[in-house]
């Protein structure tokens, strides 16, 4: 009268039943998204805060905003994106059962977003040699939607920033797993998640960057 | 006659006994069983309860009479800060999906655990940590926080008293909030057993689910609003200090797009319970299973439109102040749509007056009274002149306390037995709730008066001509506290030596918890159930039940 | 079938290398054209179509990088849910403060 656990027929059209009892990979990706959820919201809290602003105070915005180099903040989208692809591909990879290609896509991959976190060290320290950061007396000397303006700026994209350092360093232990075979080309729903999470920090800056940087 | 056929589970060990490695309090704080967790959220649910309660005795003690009573201004400012904070955060949001959902939601979909059992471990050892941090900034030097347990700016940034630890410790707290609605998710769209299709599951499922979604998008808004408090707090970033061009009335929206939903995540799942109680005890079918459903959902979704009602009278557009007043009407209506299928459902039903219906009765009434006064305050004009007031206080905590409180209540009396195998003296328990009720009512009820003639809320001094309110209401908690008493007495007198029980069924409910071992097995099925039909399917005529009381014997424990 | 370990559809997903370099492609020749519209100022209208753009590139990665375009019907159904609270708080946020006086 009672299923076993091991035979797993279809109950309905969208679900299909886990086929073995201890793994479920649409559950391990679902519970990533619904993670990945909150993250979007997290930030979304602040686009929300940012727009308001820019809305009260759309001179002061464009003034602040011409301290950003346009540059340095098309570099790095440029190196996110291109992150992506090489998430993307290291996960294509491991499906097909490239263990060595996908290990160095995913290294090259941590290497971007080391690129990515240096070049932003720069932008911060030019901006701070520049006097402008927080309590600094020549950002509070300024109008204050600008005030406003890095605050927002160093909060977001600080907090981007340390998203990019947490995705590194899932990526690394991805890495870390790929090589001792814990992540396979018949069990790679480890690395599907932590490619999930790169690609949201990604989705963020492609936002962030023409707020930031090209409303000149 | 159960949404399944019979479940055989004999001679498997229950979850109370330790199989696995540890032993002994290490087997608990280490165990990822959900049943476990459930009674370690349990445990320290009602521990933090217990001090949330003490810090309101001590409120209404300070406002038993005008001026000082027993404490200065600043410490009755932290006091019902800490109320607040403890009683929303550690109380009312995690507290039914923590204890009873973890406990059940398995068990009532027919799997064996939750969807990701480590995660639910670690949002315990989460929602801990987040509370002894709150508590330990009552210790710590600088005092407790004394900002209200809605840290408005720009006061929150300007005091110097601990609001950053209690900030850490809320951000802790929505954070386990977020992992096990993330959790619940997952469990409900993966895990259910063949034959539960969705409308086949009890209706607190469909609670928790609701619930759930709001735990997952709404959380992290506040995660951010008291993350930029802190950092403001410490790096000066100026981001709401209107000093430095921040906007306070945008920290308000930001708060309350969170705290507005959190309310409906503390209401939810209490209706959820109701709507499991009210069918058992009155042997019919639920009224309207599907707009029941439904209206959690819509709950849900219309709960996260409403919340600048909280912020009327603070300098909004006339525009924002329509647009949120119309939608604060609209989402009466799914409440009260279960009101009305509850109702329906007792009409004509046979009506067992054990202490979980009666919990789930007060619940209505208490609810309703609540509901209905928050209606009142959506309206503009009214809203102006009784916001900020004793008015409002009495509105939360008929919904809050008489809503999600007293669905604690109810689940306590209706599931402890099951989770223990254990059954409480029922006569002490009506005796309990009975206090409980006329006490409740004697402490609210006077503040929808005293705030209606203008004693503003949050105040430690008032005038003479409010004093005859306040101290009814302070006699009021006296009499609500000794309920609480009896009751929580009640219930632990009857785990440690009440009758035990062995029986399945206990008040004759159809889901599947009441198909399995009591106390359950560590993997309470030990074969899937197949589902074959719905979760009240009682009959309308007697005999089933006649014959399923003789068949199990005194099915209603002790004192009946 | 009760020996894989995946779903079927995720396996023979066809997602050979090229789409996603395509893809890639596609992004940085978005991200170019927006910093061209970006020197041209169009008042409100470069606002708009940055976040036009920003919109096609993150519907361009959630599609087909996070491989949204090959699950199951309740993610797609999720992600609509999740940026529908955002943009409906959005606009009611702004049903305040487009209308506040000074």
């Amino acid at each position: 009268m009672s299923l076993q656990e091991h035979a797993a027929p279809l109950v309905s059209g969208t679900q299909e039943q886990a086929v073995h009892p201890h793994r479920d990979d649409i559950a391990s990706r679902m519970g990533m998204w619904l993670f990945l959820f909150t993250e979007l919201l997290l930030f979304g809290g602040m686009f929300f805060l940012y727009s308001v602003y820019r809305f009260e105070n759309k001179e002061a915005f464009h003034n602040a905003a011409r301290e950003l180099d346009t540059l340095i903040g098309t570099i790095n989208t440029a190196i996110l994106l291109t992150s992506s692809l090489t998430m993307a591909l290291s996960i294509a990879a491991i499906q097909r059962n490239k263990k060595v290609l996908s290990i160095t896509l995913q290294l090259i991959n941590v290497a971007f977003g080391l690129v990515f976190l240096i070049n932003k060290y720069f932008e911060w320290s030019h901006k701070i040699s520049l006097g402008l950061y927080p309590k600094s007396d020549i950002l509070l000397g300024m109008d204050k939607g600008e005030i406003v303006f890095f605050g927002l700026y160093y909060v977001m994209t600080g907090l981007h920033g340390l998203h990019v350092l947490i995705g590194m360093v899932l990526i690394s232990v991805m890495t870390n797993f790929t090589i001792k075979n814990i992540i396979t080309h018949e069990n790679y729903v480890k690395l599907e998640a932590a490619g999930l999470y790169w690609h949201l920090v990604d989705i963020i800056w492609i936002f962030l960057f023409p707020l930031f940087y090209l409303i000149t | 006659m159960s949404q399944a056929a019979v479940i055989h589970t004999n001679g498997h060990p229950s979850y109370l006994d330790n199989t696995g490695k540890y032993k002994g309090l290490r087997s608990w704080i280490f165990s990822t069983d959900h049943k476990r967790i459930g009674i370690l959220y349990l445990t320290s649910l009602l521990s933090f309860f217990s001090v949330g309660v003490l810090f309101g005795f001590l409120i209404r003690l300070e406002l038993l009479t005008p001026g000082k009573t027993i404490m200065d201004p600043q410490t009755y400012n932290s006091i019902f800060t800490l109320h607040g904070v403890i009683m929303i955060f550690l109380f009312v949001i995690p507290g039914i999906p923590a204890a009873f959902g973890n406990f059940f939601l398995p068990i009532m979909i027919g799997a064996k655990d939750v969807a990701f059992p480590r995660l639910n471990l670690f949002s315990w050892y989460l929602y801990v940590s987040g509370g002894l941090l709150a508590l330990i900034s009552i210790l710590l030097p600088g005092g407790p926080a004394d900002t209200g347990w809605t840290f408005y700016i720009p006061y929150s940034v300007r005091t110097g008293t601990n609001v950053l630890p209690t900030l850490f410790a809320a951000f802790l707290l929505g954070f386990s909030s977020i992992l096990t609605g993330l959790n619940f998710i997952t469990t409900i769209h993966r895990m259910r057993a063949p034959g539960m299709g969705w409308f086949k599951m009890p209706l607190f499922v469909w609670g928790l689910y609701a619930t759930a979604w709001i735990q997952v998008l709404a959380t992290p808004i506040i995660g951010i609003t008291l993350l930029l408090i802190v950092i403001e707090r410490l790096f000066g970033v100026g981001i709401f200090d209107p000093a430095l061009g921040g906007d306070p009335i945008l920290y308000q929206h930001l708060f309350w797009i969170y705290s507005h939903p959190a309310v409906y995540i503390m209401i939810v799942p209490a209706m959820g319970v109701v709507s499991e109680i009210i069918p058992v005890f009155s042997r019919r079918t639920i009224f309207g299973y599907k707009f029941i459903a439904f209206s959690s959902i819509g709950i849900a979704l219309f709960g996260s439109l409403v919340w600048a009602h909280h912020m009327f009278a603070v300098g909004m557009s006339d525009t924002g102040q329509f647009v949120f007043s119309l939608l604060t009407f609209l989402v009466a209506i799914p409440s009260a749509i279960k009101v009305f299928n509850w109702t329906a459902t007792l009409y004509k039903g046979s009506i067992q007056l054990d202490p979980p219906l009666l919990y789930a009765l007060a619940f209505i009434f208490l609810f309703s009274i609540g509901g209905l006064t928050g209606v009142m305050q959506g309206a503009l004009a009214v809203d102006i002149h009784i916001t900020d007031t004793a008015f409002i206080v009495g509105h939360f905590h008929y919904v809050m306390f008489g809503g999600t409180g007293v669905g604690v209540f109810a689940a306590l009396h209706y599931w402890l037995p099951k989770m223990f195998g254990r059954m409480y003296n029922i006569k002490r328990a009506k005796v309990a709730f009975w206090i409980f009720f006329v006490g409740f009512n004697t402490l609210y009820f006077p503040m929808f008066v005293m705030g209606w003639l203008g004693m503003p809320r949050r105040y430690y001094d008032y005038l003479p001509e409010y004093t005859i309110y306040h101290q009814i209401s302070t006699v009021g908690s006296w009499i609500l506290i000794t309920g609480l008493i009896i009751m929580f007495s009640n219930l632990i007198i009857g785990l440690k030596r009440g009758k035990k029980i062995t029986e399945k069924n206990i008040w004759g409910g159809e889901t599947l918890e009441w198909q399995i071992e009591t106390p359950p097995i560590h993997e309470n099925f030990v074969d899937i159930p197949v589902i074959s039909s719905g979760p009240y399917e009682y009959k309308q005529n007697e005999p089933e039940y006649e014959e399923a009381e003789t068949e199990n014997g005194s099915k209603r424990g002790e004192g009946r | 079938m009760n020996e894989q370990h995946t779903d079927a559809k995720h396996m023979t997903a066809g997602h050979g290398y090229g789409i996603y370099i395509l893809v890639w492609l596609a992004l940085l020749t978005l991200t170019g054209i927006t910093v061209a519209v970006a020197g041209i100022n169009l008042g409100g209208l470069t606002v708009a179509a940055a976040l036009i753009i920003a919109a096609i590139k993150s519907y361009l990665v959630l599609t087909i990088f996070m491989h949204l375009r090959i699950e199951q019907t309740a993610f797609k159904v999720f992600v609509l849910v999740a940026l529908f609270f955002i943009v409906i708080s959005f606009a009611l946020l702004f049903s305040d403060f487009s209308f506040m006086k000074g």
